[in-house]
């Protein structure tokens, strides 16, 4: 190795997840710069049927529109967020946004819990550490952390917290959660 | 070798996003993750062809960058700026270090300087 790791840039990947319209991107522009990204992807499989191809049969890729945040911690230690997709015919991006990703924070609605089942079975299966973050939206019933995590059926070692992703303090609580929660499975690993 | 002609300034917007990839939407080589960084090497930068989308990587990964910040700086779809990246990494004119290179996970101090850093925002 030419340089010790101290000297070499670190960037870290948080992916934050949930269905559509839970927050999101509220919550990584709480807490960081967004800038927006334009990916062109190849149609999947998954996404014929949803877009109507019918007599455009020449288009095979379609625009998405992404945002992410960035989070300078120091010279050369950048924290990135990106969000995922919401909508299931982009599916097919979460394998490159969740490679080599630190860990994930699953945003859910009280209102609409089974939202965001689709991301904890896939960051279960991938073993990717997540937290569950539920977003109090005004007018929705409180509901206590332990009653979310019965309903998602989560085991007993996921962080699940109550948040407002439009403020700041609240945003950086998540995220400071979420860090802590990949560092100790790091370190129970390497037991 | 027509790529010059339709590569100016001007005709940026008309063009079709793969076209500044001569259609490739694949790269040869390397494999960019969002968060790979792109740093130059130095290299002298007079390659024949070369168009100012990548005279304008270069220039963004001069103290180095990430794949997904020069993707947001240039304005264009991340597919086609990886191929504009691998080029110039085939070039050897830009270094690309893939997340993880080191380690599969960051170390526990990283860790840790990434939380006490996130309370201090």
């Amino acid at each position: 190795m030419a340089f010790a790791p101290s000297e070499e840039p670190v960037a870290l990947k948080i992916l934050v997840a949930g269905g559509f319209g839970v927050g999101k991107t509220t919550l990584v522009g709480a807490i960081s710069e967004i800038r927006p990204l334009r990916t062109e992807e190849v149609l999947s499989d998954r996404g014929v049927g949803v877009d109507d191809t019918d007599g455009v049969e020449t288009k095979t890729t379609t625009t998405v529109a992404m945002d992410f945040g960035r989070i300078t911690i120091r010279e050369g230690l950048v924290v990135y967020l990106f969000g995922t997709p919401g909508q299931e015919r982009f599916w097919f991006m979460w394998d490159e946004l969740s490679y080599g990703a630190l860990g994930a924070v699953v945003l859910a609605d009280t209102r609409r819990l089974t939202d965001c089942f689709p991301s904890i079975d896939y960051f279960e299966q991938r073993g990717t550490p997540f937290i569950v973050a539920v977003n109090c939206f005004d007018g929705a019933d409180q509901h206590e952390p332990d009653d979310v995590r019965i309903a998602l059926d989560l085991d007993p070692d996921v962080p699940v917290l109550l948040c407002d992703v439009r403020r700041r303090a609240s945003a950086k609580v998540v995220l400071v959660t979420l860090v802590e929660h990949a560092l100790k499975m790091l370190t129970a690993a390497q037991r | 070798m027509t790529g010059p002609q339709w590569m100016d300034e001007e005709a940026g917007p008309l063009v079709r996003p793969y076209a500044l990839t001569g259609g490739r939407a694949r790269t040869s080589g390397a494999k960019l993750d969002l968060i790979t960084m792109v740093t130059a090497t130095g290299s002298p930068r007079d390659v024949p062809g070369m168009g100012p989308e990548q005279r304008r990587i270069l220039e963004l990964a001069r103290r180095g960058a990430s794949v997904a910040d020069i993707a947001s700086d240039i304005d264009l779809p991340l597919g086609v700026v990886r191929v504009l990246i691998g080029d110039l990494h085939d070039l050897g004119l830009v270094d690309v270090r893939a997340p993880g290179k080191v380690a599969p996970l960051p170390s526990e101090r990283i860790l840790k300087e990434v939380i006490n850093g996130l309370r201090a925002l």
